[in-house]
């Protein structure tokens, strides 16, 4: 049984989950959503498990055809979507229709959007996770981005049928701008650099060069000065790590980044502006606050704390459906026929 | 090796330990028997432990334990650590088939050190060379002990597509492709081990801490075992390594 056809695949739209935690010692990239903010707020409001895989879509939205009533959700980006032909609206669940066309038109904020599908995509999990790592050719579908044709199932049973409208509240929804301070924690190879270097770094303002993509970010601006070269020992390499090659323009490492590194890293993005800085895109331009480790965990955990409670809050507030069993019925009447489904729920 | 390992972080959510500053086998042994004590302690804040040349870099939830917190826990194992046997290193045998097709630069690599291709392959498959750690690529090995005897710098002009299981030499370093990829290495050999395989549990056949011997094999015995591994009969030859690590 199929659930849904991409008649057109957008720019780059792949399957990503949380990524292949838990691999990083035999060199293998985790990938994943690079927005995980935007993932988990599709997945609540379609009644999924937090990190269940979505499509993300850059900069320009594919075109999808429904081939089941399904429950769905676009959070990130805002790519101006549509349902055959009518706006719909963002972080709030959407009834699907058998037949329905998603479209998307002018990105308006933000470069990634997500797709999740309530029960999620049945694909298979290649060490663990469903993401797409395009470099390795592995994970998602065949290891690749979407591509017109493209069919893919979906866990209805895991699904719901119906879980009233949830809409994630206002205050949660992030405003994404072209401009960005984001922070960071100096380190781990800080001490590589000069006083004047770090003082470049975290007062000059960087451009979003065009060589960003799932794998880092080179941003443009003025040189960090190092103490004594940009080598060292290679060693591993975390997510929002921002290494300083010998040319002295900084490169954040995102969720494509290979395990290890030799190159100094003069600080590293907190987790919580990871998903703000995954929907920036070239000629946006960030500037570097520095925080200490206390501060970015407390921001970590409140971020985390405000999640749970939405989802406890839907739960409370939402009445789910789970069919159990369906019957489809022929009806004649007045010479007329009818197809009369008729759902058995729990 | 620093008296003292140094404890620095990596953003929020990663903690560098820092065991020395230089890539020697003492280093790795200490970082093979802290990664050892670490995982032993099964602390659930921990989601990975990744060794390299001269640090462990642990991934955490910090919510479960902040930074602080960790450090503490991760000093108590430290101290602990003197008192722990390790399990001996295993040696993994490489089966590979040099020279020829397989090998495209053996001759190069003869020619420059004044070997012939005999000796070469001698050289190369004599030590147990040490996995300092994996990267770079799934399943990409960073091995330490080649002898200087053979060391040939890498390709001028860069191959676009070097095949999965090709043995070659960069310099000082000897190594082996994972996956197809573009490289610049020397290409002395080829094993039909599978380095890398997604659909295989698990998918990396080496390990941090590991060694590896090569053994060179005859054409006809190359083909033998790359039947073995489709059909999924192949046992990989692993012994304990004898004498002083």
């Amino acid at each position: 049984m199929s659930s849904l056809r991409v008649n057109n695949p957008g720019l780059l739209t792949t399957i990503q989950d949380d990524g292949r935690i838990g691999y990083e010692k035999y060199g293998m990239p985790t990938a994943g959503a690079m927005d995980i903010l935007s993932l988990q707020l599709g997945n609540i409001l379609v009644g999924n498990d937090r990190y269940e895989a979505a499509a993300e879509i850059t900069f320009i939205g594919p075109e999808i055809e429904f081939y089941e009533n399904l429950i769905i959700a676009i959070t990130g980006a805002d790519i101006s979507p549509t349902i055959n032909g009518k706006e719909i609206e963002m972080y709030s669940t959407v009834y699907i229709n058998k037949g329905d066309i998603l479209r998307f038109g002018t990105l308006k904020k933000g470069c990634r959007a997500y797709l999740a599908v309530s029960g999620g995509f049945d694909l298979p999990q290649i060490m663990n996770s469903k993401s797409t790592y395009l470099r390795g050719k592995l994970g998602g579908v065949e290891g690749r981005k979407l591509k017109k044709g493209d069919i893919l199932q979906v866990n209805i049973n895991k699904g719901y049928k119906y879980l009233g409208v949830r809409r994630i509240p206002k205050n949660f929804i992030p405003y994404y701008g072209s401009q960005y301070t984001v922070r960071v924690i100096m380190g781990p190879e800080d001490y590589r650099f000069t006083g004047k270097g770090i003082e470049t770094f975290l007062n000059s303002e960087y451009t979003l060069s065009n060589q960003c993509d799932r794998m880092g970010y080179r941003l443009n601006g003025p040189k960090i000065e190092h103490r004594n070269g940009a080598d060292i020992i290679s060693g591993g390499i975390t997510l929002g790590a921002i290494q300083v090659p010998g040319h002295g323009e900084p490169i954040i490492m995102m969720a494509d980044r290979q395990t290890t590194g030799g190159y100094t890293k003069i600080a590293n993005v907190i987790s919580v502006d990871i998903p703000y800085l995954a929907q920036l895109k070239a000629g946006d331009r960030v500037r570097f606050q520095q925080i200490n480790i206390e501060e970015a965990q407390t921001l970590l955990k409140e971020r985390e704390e405000k999640l749970l409670k939405l989802v406890y809050d839907f739960e409370k507030t939402t009445k789910k459906v789970i069919v159990k069993n369906s019957i489809n019925l022929k009806i004649r009447s007045n010479g007329k026929k009818f197809n009369v489904g008729i759902q058995e729920i729990e | 090796m620093y008296e003292k390992i140094k404890f620095v972080p990596s953003g929020d959510s990663g903690l560098i330990l820092e065991v020395g500053n230089e890539i020697s086998k003492d280093i790795n042994k200490k970082i093979r028997a802290l990664g050892y004590c670490i995982e032993e302690k099964k602390l659930d804040e921990i989601i990975e432990i990744i060794p390299t040349y001269t640090t462990i870099l642990i991934i955490y939830d910090s919510i479960k334990s902040s930074y602080k917190e960790l450090v503490e826990k991760l000093n108590d194992i430290e101290k602990s650590i003197n008192n722990i046997k390790l399990p001996p290193a295993e040696v993994i045998h490489i089966p590979t088939l040099y020279g020829g097709d397989y090998g495209m630069d053996l001759e190069n690599v003869a020619k420059h050190n004044g070997l012939t291709r005999d000796e070469v392959i001698d050289i190369h498959s004599s030590p147990n060379y040490l996995v300092y750690m994996l990267g770079f690529t799934p399943g990409f090995t960073y091995l330490g002990g080649m002898s200087e005897k053979i060391s040939t710098p890498r390709l001028e002009i860069p191959r676009e597509k070097i095949p999965a299981g090709s043995v070659g030499i960069a310099g000082s370093q000897t190594g082996i492709y994972p996956i197809d990829s573009p490289g610049g290495w020397q290409i002395i050999g080829r094993t039909p081990l599978k380095l890398f395989d997604p659909e295989r549990n698990p998918s990396v056949l080496l390990k941090a801490g590991q060694y590896l011997k090569f053994e060179p094999v005859n054409e006809e015995e190359y083909h033998t075992i790359c039947k073995k591994i489709i059909e999924d009969k192949y046992d990989i030859k692993k012994t304990i390594l004898k004498g002083e690590e």
